[in-house]
């Protein structure tokens, strides 16, 4: 047991689940008020879609609040070193059986490509997306004429911006899930992601691996 | 360890703040609508019994003898019907392009019996007043106000067909004048349930149902409901009556408003509450009219004057609707009618008599005013009565016909079936020129819809609106509405990205369990 290292600690666990939670449900909810389908009913599609985007911009406001408090924020900072292997990894070695070019630890969890995909979805798509999402949701407020310079003539741009970030989410959820099978073995991500810890016998098996 | 305590103190804080502001400023819906429940089924109760005043017991020999007797107590309110529109029949308006000028159905032309001019003595049926037969009567002399079409309260007062306002000659004035009273559904009703010459030609949400309706029809008038008179929301005040019809009105003020009653965030529900920006209360919740007697939704002048055995003629449907008449032309009816939209800021413009217009599109009787950007405007429904009627096409005006005549010979269409002559006599009439070449063109007429609400469980629901297909606001196209609207590039790059990522995973997944069997076999 000693030898298992805390990767994920318990808020980053609880932020990223109700993370995934929360994207899933918006998503759902989103493309039914896109008339992509009809599931729960537009006004509850509508009304659910509004709890749970107010829901995610309060995590996204404590994990910021979290990342900063707590340094964590530096994992995110780009690299270019390895970053080469790892596009090399994800399109040859990882047929070839070969091992994984760097091994995750606290110090530094994510791998340069994630560093990258991350960084993007939090510096471009989630900004957009829930900027967008907070227009959408109190553009009518200065509409009647009650605050003038915050007026926003066309729903339009924030409604396509919206749309726009949730086909970008949609398109990394499913990147996402597949990735997570491209552990030391299918689950090892998945594993890791729920307990926290990288689990000692999938790292035996890496070893023998090597 | 005690600064992060603040900061999510202070985060929290605003977090709290941001769900707060989420909260609509919600009533009691409920508690409201018993309140306005009780407020609006008090019965008045009169002062006075007219019944006693002998001024009221002598022999009328003519009606003005009754306004004199009413003017004998009521000693002023004639000088406030002298200056009402129901007097009048034109308001002083200002409109954007026109300055201030007075409009009315004296200058206006509607696309139904098009106009007054030269006609004076049967449309004036319905004015509250005696003896306009001409534009020389006397606007000033109130002894010419009728005041009993209005007050009678025993039903037995009907004004007379093509006698300028007087009238039936059995009608027994002292019985009436005894019985008067706040004005009852049916004084209102005697005309604006008939304007355009029968029941429900023009409004297509006013009609003789409303003088009994359930509340299917309506459930402000309905009487298994709230039993309401016109003159509830109708509000007077020193006989000048709110609210207006925008077939003759222009400008936004006194107006009845449904907000009047019911404040404007009627609802329990925030996501509706919301929509009351952008839309007006009716839109959703007159779903369809016409609901019981179907109203005239086109009217073609062009086919009229076609005569059987030398005499005009009438042709109806199965429902008893006229859809030919010689004198008229040929007109279809619809009836449980949804609506059409139009953004309405409360202002409109009119077709005046006199303007030039051309052809190259439908010309408009009346523009509503309003779009999406102007912050006055609200979506509204609206019945759009669609005419092909006639127009000077050298001088480039629509022409206000004679109409009625008393006999044959002195230029009236319905008895002489002469458009020309017509012509002639109803522009002249109007003091406008006519060329002597006229044809017929098409014409629009948009007619606010504001009666026959019905119940919230039949109101227009939310995927009536937001929906792709069919929307109900499928022509209002100058603004996004989620669920109707979507960028075509947008929404193929999103679904092309989906699908090449879900390609991609599948391939890069599929060969990785390839070589896992190639890796596994070799072992």
């Amino acid at each position: 047991m000693q030898n298992r290292t805390m990767i994920y600690k318990g808020f980053e666990r609880f932020w990223h689940w109700t993370q995934a939670v929360l994207i899933m449900f918006l998503a759902a909810t989103g493309f039914e008020i896109h008339s992509a389908y009809e599931f729960f009913g537009y006004e509850n599609a509508v009304t659910f879609h509004n709890a749970a985007g107010i829901g995610f911009i309060a995590l996204i406001i404590v994990a910021i609040f979290w990342h900063f408090a707590t340094g964590e924020w530096r994992q995110y900072l780009p690299t270019t070193e390895n970053l080469i292997s790892y596009v090399r990894f994800y399109l040859i070695g990882i047929f070839r059986d070969e091992p994984h070019p760097t091994k995750s630890d606290h110090l530094s969890k994510l791998n340069p490509l994630q560093k990258l995909v991350y960084l993007g979805l939090k510096l471009l798509v989630i900004p957009v997306v829930a900027g967008s999402g907070l227009f959408y949701l109190y553009y009518r407020y200065p509409q009647s004429g009650a605050m003038k310079t915050l007026n926003i003539d066309s729903l339009e741009i924030v409604a396509l911006l919206h749309t726009a970030g949730a086909f970008l989410l949609v398109t990394f959820l499913i990147a996402h899930l597949y990735l997570i099978t491209t552990g030391h073995t299918l689950t090892h991500n998945l594993k890791t992601m729920i307990t926290g810890h990288e689990d000692p016998e999938d790292e035996k098996q890496a070893s023998q691996e090597l | 360890m005690k600064k992060p305590v603040n900061i999510l103190l202070f985060v929290g804080g605003l977090l709290i703040l941001l769900i707060l502001s989420r909260l609509p400023y919600v009533t009691e819906p409920d508690e409201d609508l018993k309140e306005l429940r009780v407020e609006y089924t008090t019965e008045h109760v009169p002062s006075v019994d007219h019944r006693k005043f002998a001024v009221l017991k002598k022999d009328f020999s003519a009606p003005q003898e009754v306004t004199e007797a009413c003017i004998s107590c009521h000693t002023e309110r004639h000088t406030e019907v002298l200056k009402s529109a129901h007097w009048n029949w034109e308001r002083e308006s200002y409109i954007p392009g026109r300055g201030i000028l007075k409009a009315g159905k004296k200058n206006l032309l509607n696309n139904f019996c098009i106009g007054i001019g030269g006609s004076e003595v049967s449309c004036t049926r319905c004015h509250v007043g005696y003896g306009w037969e001409d534009k020389n009567f006397n606007f000033d002399n109130a002894k010419n106000i009728d005041c009993l079409v209005c007050h009678d309260n025993t039903g037995d007062y009907v004004k007379a067909i093509a006698t300028a306002g007087y009238p039936v000659p059995d009608v027994d004035l002292n019985a009436v004048a005894q019985n008067v009273s706040l004005p009852k559904r049916a004084n209102c009703g005697s005309c604006h349930f008939y304007g355009g010459g029968g029941n429900n030609v023009k409004h297509g949400d006013l009609e003789k149902t409303l003088f009994s309706p359930t509340k299917d029809v309506d459930v402000h008038m309905a009487i298994d409901g709230p039993n309401m008179d016109c003159v509830v929301c109708h509000e007077a005040e020193n006989h000048k009556l709110q609210g207006k019809m925008y077939s003759v009105s222009s400008m936004n003020h006194d107006r009845v408003t449904c907000e009047q009653c019911h404040g404007e965030f009627p609802h329990t529900k925030s996501i509706l509450n919301e929509h009351t920006v952008k839309v007006a209360c009716q839109t959703c919740h007159i779903p369809i009219y016409a609901k019981v007697n179907a109203t005239k939704m086109s009217w073609d002048w062009s086919t009229a004057g076609k005569l059987r055995d030398g005499e005009p003629y009438t042709v109806e449907d199965e429902d008893g609707n006229h859809i030919y008449r010689s004198i008229k032309g040929s007109f279809t009816w619809a009836k449980n009618v949804k609506p059409e939209y139009s953004w309405f800021n409360g202002t409109a413009d009119h077709y005046f008599i006199g303007d030039k217009v051309d052809t190259s599109e439908v010309i408009k009787m009346n523009t509503l005013n309003g779009e999406y950007r102007d912050r006055n405007s609200k979506i509204i429904p609206v019945k759009v009565h669609r005419a092909k009627q006639i127009y000077d096409c050298c001088f480039q005006l629509i022409i206000q016909p004679k109409l009625y005549a008393s006999q044959e010979g002195e230029g009236g269409f319905w008895r002489d079936f002469d458009w020309h002559e017509a012509a002639q006599k109803g522009m002249e009439s109007a003091g406008a020129p006519y060329s002597g070449n006229f044809c017929f063109v098409n014409t629009e007429m948009s007619w606010p819809l504001n009666h026959m609400v019905s119940s919230k469980e039949k109101s227009v629901s939310c995927k009536e609106c937001h929906t792709r297909d069919d929307s109900r606001l499928a022509d209002l196209d100058d603004f996004y509405m989620p669920g109707r609207d979507y960028n075509s590039a947008i929404d193929f790059t999103g679904v092309a990205l989906i699908i090449l990522t879900l390609i991609g995973v599948i391939l890069h997944g599929l060969i990785r369990l390839v070589s896992n069997l190639n890796k596994r076999t070799k072992n």
